[in-house]
């Protein structure tokens, strides 16, 4: 299932999915709903899902990811899961920022430290 | 100078499927690019990305680039799909005047239009997990004017090919 869709990297540590952006812009409406699909799968997987967003390759995005990555957050807080968002280049955190969404979501500056965060709950 | 750009666009040119877009070379002043297109998703990049290109090759920093790119992009869907609800029979009409000192976008739809005062504040407290409406902030925030006109349905933006500027 997850290996056939070409718009995110799947891979696991320990309890949580970590999940890499394989395309430079996560902005396209079919790529945007593809990814969406993708994490909701993985929110659907488990009870308490561990989700770590690994945007080291993310060059752009659009209020519409920034939509699909609200409404995987509320999925997984529903499911008192845990996500993260990691590596984040400072023209895209520059739209966190703006969007005031850095206070929404728990942004980490790189992998190890929010693969270290998920423990500290 | 002028049409420099080794693109198959030029008004000439015959080797477009379909022509959609018309290109007008002003040479000092800048270069405009208009287009007419039915509201779908490919149409709506493939005119953003001649716009883009534009931006660059008329020697735009990244910062500004990004800029544009980011408040192109949602006012183009605010155009298509809220706009004119991806109804095929609409048109959205683009005009883009880009020198290498600024950049001047005009996009018009045929939708029911908007009041900018009665959309919500997307990064109020109560709002901030709702999944939509931050299009228009972006826009705002990324450039330097943005004005609508027409109830709604149209929109220029300006953009100043300035070094090291914040959006606010």
């Amino acid at each position: 299932m997850p290996e056939s869709i070409p718009t995110v990297a799947l891979t696991t540590e320990k309890d949580v999915r970590i999940v890499e952006f394989t395309n430079s812009k996560i902005l396209d409406e079919a790529n945007i709903a593809d990814i969406g699909n993708t994490l909701g799968s993985l929110i659907d997987e488990k009870a308490a899902p561990k989700l770590l967003l690994d945007f080291a390759t993310v060059e752009h995005l659009s209020s519409a990811a920034l939509g699909m990555l609200i409404n995987v957050n509320n999925r997984i807080k529903q499911k008192n899961g845990q996500l993260r968002l990691a590596n984040i280049k400072p023209q895209i955190f520059e739209v966190f920022v703006i969007t005031k969404l850095n206070k929404l979501f728990r942004i980490l500056p790189n992998r190890a430290e929010a693969l270290a965060s998920f423990n500290q709950m | 100078m002028g049409m420099s750009g080794s693109k198959s666009r030029g008004s000439g040119s015959s080797g477009d499927k379909k022509k959609r877009g018309s290109v007008v070379d002003t040479a000092t002043t800048g270069l405009s690019l208009k287009f007419k297109i039915p509201s779908d998703f490919k149409h709506q990049h493939e005119v953003q990305n001649a716009i883009l290109d534009e931006v660059i090759r008329r020697g735009f920093n990244s910062q500004s680039t990004f800029a544009i790119k980011l408040a192109l992009e949602e006012a183009m869907i605010n155009a298509v799909k809220h706009g004119n609800k991806l109804n095929p029979k609409k048109s959205v009409l683009i005009e883009a005047k880009i020198s290498p000192t600024v950049a001047e976008i005009v996009i018009e739809d045929e939708g029911p239009g908007f009041d900018r005062k009665s959309v919500p504040d997307p990064t109020a407290e109560e709002n901030l997990e709702k999944c939509s409406g931050r299009g228009i902030l972006l826009m705002e925030a990324y450039m330097n004017s943005v004005k609508w006109t027409n109830g709604g349905r149209r929109v220029k933006m300006v953009k100043k090919n300035e070094a090291d500027e914040h959006p606010r």
